[in-house]
Parts: C-alpha cells; sequence; structure tokens
C-alpha cells in the first residue's frame, strides 16, 4: 500500500526494487493459445494506482488479444488476472466492469439509436445500480442527472445531447465512447486507440480530453500514434509475438535501441 | 433544453395519447353490434403489444408467441371449467402460468442469430400445440376444451351475447397492460433494452448482464401474452388448438409489420387495421381474403408505412 501523505499518481520510486506499490490491474503468466499459436505468451503486467501506462508493439503482436483477456471477452488458457487483489480471471465481462475494469473500444462501440444523453444516462444509472429499475422514467433520479450534465459538459457533447448518435460527427462519437467509458466509474480505464480514425483537426481534443482525465483512474493506454504514447504516458510496456519484451518508464523505453529496432524502427522514430 | 427537461420529455404525454384513450372509452360507450368485432381488437392488440417488447424494444424475433397465448388460454379456461369461475382470478393465475412458461424458455433464446430464435421459438410454439393435441383427456384435443362457463366480473357483470362486458373487460385489461409497458419501456429498464439490441458489446460494457434482462423482458411479454389468451378463453368460454396455432404466430407478426415496431402503438394500430381489413374485406370476398391481404403487405413493405399513410407525398419527388 501506499504510505500515508503519497501523492497520487506518483509512483516513480515504484521502480526501485523493495518499495510497495500499490498495484490495481495485475496479470500473473497470462497465456492464450489459439491452437498452436501462443497470442498472448507468458504475460505478467502490473498496472498501478494512478498509472498513465501505455502498450505499444507492431501490429500482431499481441495487444488485443491481450485487451480481449484482460476485459474477460477471451479466457487465459493459463495464468491469472487480479483486480485490487481480488483473482478475477473467471469473472463475466460486464461483472469486471461492474468491479471497475472499464474499456473503450478502437472502433466505436455506440448505441446509434440513441441520443448522447440517454447513453450518458443509461450508463450512469447503470453504475448507480438502478439500471434494472422498471418503474420511473431514465433520469428521474437527480444524481443522474447531474452526472449526466457533467459530463456532456466536460466533454463538449452538450450542443448535441439531443441527437441520434448515429448521426453525429466521427469526433463527437469518439468522445461520447470515452465519456461513456467514464461514466461507469472506472478504476482502471482500457484506452484501445482513442486517436484511431480521428481526423488530424479533431485529435488535439481527445487528447486534451485524454490528459485530462481524472488522476486517480489509473489508465491503460493501447496505441499506435507516437506522439500521443510519449506525451501521455509515463511507464510503457512494449509487447512483441505476445510476448513481454521491454517495461519500463518512458524515457528509458524511449531511448532503448532494442525497442527503436523492433517497433521505433518502422518509421515512427523521428517522434521519439 | 436542458438535461432534465429533455430526460423528462422522453417520458411525456403526447397529445394523440389523450384522443386515443378519449376513443378507446367511448368505443366503450357506443360499442352496440361491434363489441364483439372491438374485443377482438383489444385482446390482438394486447397480443401485439406484448410481442412488441421482444421484438421492437429488445430486437428478439420469434415466430412462437402463440405458445404463451395458447398457454394463458388453456390454463384460464381449464381453471375456469375445474377450479373457479371468477375471471379477475383466473386472468392472474393464466398470467403467473404464462410468465413462468416465459421464464423456462427464455434460456433458449439467449444465444444465437435471427434464425435460430425464429426456429427455437416456433419449435416451442409447435410442440405446445402437439401436447395440447395429445393430451386430449385434459385438454379436449382437437374437439378444443368445452364447458368453460365464466362467472360475472366483479360478481356483478355476466358476460353477455353481444360482448359488451367483454369488450369492456379486454379494453381495461389492454389499456392497464399499456400503462404498465408504457412505465417499462422509458425506465432505465426499458432503455437498457434498446440499448442491448442497438449494439450488445456496449451493453455488456458499461457493465449490463444481456442475458438476465432478455430473460427478464421474454418472461414480462410471456405474461402479457398470456393475458390476452385468457381475456380470447374467457370473454369466449372456449379454447381450442386454434389457440396455440402457427398462424396466429405468424399474425401477430403482420399485425406489427403493420402497426410498426418499438413505440408500443404499433400493436393497436397494426390490431385495427388488421382486424378491419379482415372484416371489409371477408364481407366482400368471404374466401379471397388471405389474397388481399398478401397485396396489401407487398404494397406497405414497398412503399414504406410512413410514406402510405401520407397520401399527400405520393406525388412529391424524394428530395
Amino acid at each position: 500500500m501506499s504510505p500515508p501523505g503519497h501523492p497520487k499518481g506518483e509512483y516513480r520510486s515504484a521502480q526501485h526494487e523493495g518499495t510497495p506499490v500499490s498495484v490495481v490491474l495485475e496479470t500473473r503468466g497470462l497465456v492464450k493459445r489459439f491452437g498452436g499459436l501462443a497470442a498472448t505468451h507468458d504475460v505478467s503486467l502490473a498496472i498501478e494506482t494512478g498509472a498513465r501506462h501505455a502498450l505499444i508493439g507492431p501490429n500482431g503482436a499481441g495487444k488485443t488479444t491481450l485487451i480481449n483477456l484482460l476485459t474477460g471477452v477471451l479466457a487465459p488458457s493459463a495464468g491469472t488476472i487480479s483486480l485490487d487483489g481480488q483473482d478475477i480471471t473467471r469473472l463475466a465481462p460486464h461483472q469486471r466492469v461492474r468491479r471497475g475494469l472499464v474499456r473503450t473500444f478502437q472502433i466505436n462501440q455506440l448505441w446509434g439509436e440513441l441520443t448522447p444523453l440517454q447513453s450518458l444516462a443509461l450508463t450512469v444509472s447503470a453504475q448507480r445500480g438502478a439500471s434494472a429499475r422498471w418503474w420511473q422514467p431514465l433520469g428521474r433520479d437527480a444524481g443522474v442527472a447531474d452526472a449526466c450534465e457533467a459530463l456532456l459538459k466536460q466533454f463538449r457533447l452538450d450542443d448535441v445531447m439531443d441527437r441520434k448518435v448515429a448521426l453525429l460527427a466521427y469526433g463527437k462519437r469518439r468522445l461520447l465512447e470515452i465519456a461513456t467509458a467514464l461514466a461507469c466509474k472506472p478504476r482502471v480505464l482500457l484506452l484501445d486507440e482513442p486517436v484511431a480514425g480521428v481526423p488530424e483537426g479533431e485529435r488535439q481534443e481527445i487528447f486534451d480530453t485524454i490528459n485530462a482525465l481524472p488522476a486517480d483512474v489509473s489508465i491503460l493506454l493501447i496505441e499506435h500514434d507516437m506522439d500521443l504514447v510519449f506525451n501521455f504516458a509515463r511507464r510503457v510496456s512494449v509487447l512483441v509475438n505476445g510476448a513481454l519484451f521491454a517495461d519500463g518508464d518512458v524515457q528509458a523505453i524511449s531511448n532503448d535501441p532494442r525497442v527503436k529496432a523492433v517497433y521505433l524502427g518502422q518509421g515512427e522514430a523521428g517522434h521519439a | 433544453m436542458t438535461v432534465r427537461e429533455s430526460l423528462a420529455a422522453a417520458s411525456a404525454w403526447r397529445w394523440w395519447e389523450f384522443v386515443l384513450g378519449g376513443l378507446a372509452l367511448a368505443s366503450c360507450l357506443f360499442a352496440g353490434e361491434h363489441a364483439l368485432l372491438l374485443n377482438e381488437i383489444a385482446i390482438l392488440a394486447l397480443f401485439a403489444m406484448s410481442l412488441d417488447l421482444v421484438l421492437g424494444y429488445a430486437g428478439v424475433v420469434s415466430l412462437g408467441h402463440a405458445a404463451f397465448f395458447g398457454f394463458g388460454a388453456y390454463t384460464a379456461a381449464l381453471f375456469a371449467k375445474h377450479v373457479m369461475p371468477d375471471p379477475l382470478v383466473g386472468l392472474v393465475v393464466a398470467i403467473a402460468a404464462a410468465a413462468l412458461l416465459g421464464a423456462v424458455s427464455s434460456v433458449l433464446i439467449l444465444r444465437g442469430s435471427d434464425l435460430t430464435r425464429l426456429m427455437v421459438t416456433l419449435g416451442v410454439a409447435s410442440v405446445l400445440y402437439e401436447l395440447a393435441n395429445k393430451l386430449d383427456g385434459l385438454t379436449g384435443g382437437t374437439d378444443g376444451l368445452q364447458g368453460v362457463v365464466m362467472g360475472p366480473l366483479l360478481g356483478r357483470f355476466e358476460f353477455d351475447l353481444y360482448g359488451r362486458t367483454a369488450y369492456a373487460y379486454s379494453l381495461a385489461v389492454l389499456v392497464l397492460a399499456l400503462l404498465l409497458a408504457r412505465r417499462v419501456v422509458h425506465s432505465p429498464f426499458g432503455v437498457s433494452l434498446k440499448a442491448l439490441r442497438d449494439n450488445r458489446l456496449r451493453a455488456t460494457s458499461i457493465g449490463l448482464s444481456v442475458h438476465a434482462r432478455l430473460a427478464a423482458v421474454y418472461t414480462l411479454a410471456a405474461a402479457l401474452a398470456g393475458a390476452a389468451g385468457a381475456l380470447l378463453a374467457q370473454t369466449s368460454g372456449f379454447a381450442s388448438l386454434d389457440v396455440l396455432d402457427f398462424h396466429r404466430s405468424a399474425d401477430v407478426l403482420l399485425v406489427l409489420v403493420i402497426g410498426g415496431t418499438g413505440y408500443l402503438y404499433g400493436g393497436i394500430f397494426g390490431a385495427i387495421a388488421f382486424k378491419l381489413l379482415h372484416d371489409l374485406v371477408s364481407a366482400w370476398t368471404p374466401q379471397y381474403w388471405t389474397f388481399w391481404l398478401g397485396l396489401f403487405l407487398v404494397v406497405l413493405m414497398l412503399v414504406g408505412r410512413d410514406r402510405l399513410v401520407r397520401p399527400w407525398t405520393w406525388h412529391r419527388r424524394r428530395a
């Protein structure tokens, strides 16, 4: 556990051996085989409380498989996953969400037929355990309405809150994707390529939004965009061929010649 | 509009809902000789509304919704014959029985594609049909369940030959069911049904259990379909294999297609259109009603409901 007075989000001391750290999400010896192919090979990863952690790796490195294992879409062939020290390896995806392990998707997964307001009101209701209520209208609860208002403002979606999501601009939908995840009050947030497909002009808004996420939310960012990775992350893990190839703070990783060779060497090194 | 106003607006009453309520009340007072037809419409509307909850909201297709209708009908008829003739108690028993059947069979519709669901629901209804046929000692088999005598409604109102009591009874149940369903579809639970129809992955990703919700709405729909079946058995004093027949499942789907899904009133408008069409065309050409129904469906599908009910737009060019 963190010592008293330990500032939130400050974890660099954890780099030193023997210093107790607060790990919120941890995998041990995680393996996923598809037939003979090991898409995830013995991955032991620790996400610390308040982390700004990035997971990078070339195409086919197994990033998506790892996310699917973490969120429960896939069951691992071996190994364990724990959240706040509790084993969640066998929990269903929706049960993990209720415990605070939330993700966004590389390709927007939204309710096209609902409005942003309805989407957020439903999500906030679910987070408060009120989504099964059938006897009162959605958003009748004052707390839900207030939370929606705050989220809409924070993500600059208040001007389009009553439009059908399917009709929104791509950048707005991207923001709603992140807003929906945040409405789940995550302990750990997995951001899967948040700027994928976003036009150049709308990227900054997403960057700003991600940088402004609450400090007590631990974030694992899966990203190809090196600008975002090196601006945002304090710690980087590199995945190659399903295995953890390197793991360290952002400076060390960006200067690691092996990492440059396998990953940054592929036309991205200039950003480092 | 503020967030609160917008959230409240979703479940606010619309003007045409009051008009519809007024018309329902008037139809009850001035039913006269049409009470029997109106009774059939009310029952079909309730049945279609129950299907709309699963199809229009949760997006689960079914070709066997008659299973619950028929189960409710037989339960109500058997209850009246063997236990007690009070219609309200019988209605409650039938609803409970149909809900139980819905809860049990809901496990069959949780997985698979639309085609899987169509076949599974069709299968369940067929199984019940054959069971009712085979257990003729209980159900009367192909002869139907004879000798069902209903007691007076609320101990006062006898079911008359003209169907006036019957219509008032069915209409009252329909209105109560509509009020319940209306409350449900605007609630967080109701919106979550739309959400899981729209994108299951997203619904799971905010922590909703898709299976639990599908099972819940399927059970509710089964209960309402059972109520519709019970109304038919009680107001006609009869239950036959016809209540479980495939054509009932198909008809109710047609009714929803005609009236539109996902706004709760489609079943009511569809039932009115379907029954009136049936009544008018049958009076004119009794043997060939199916031909005209078929033609109507083809036109409806190709032209689209929105355009068909707005004749003044027919000659306008599409933008």
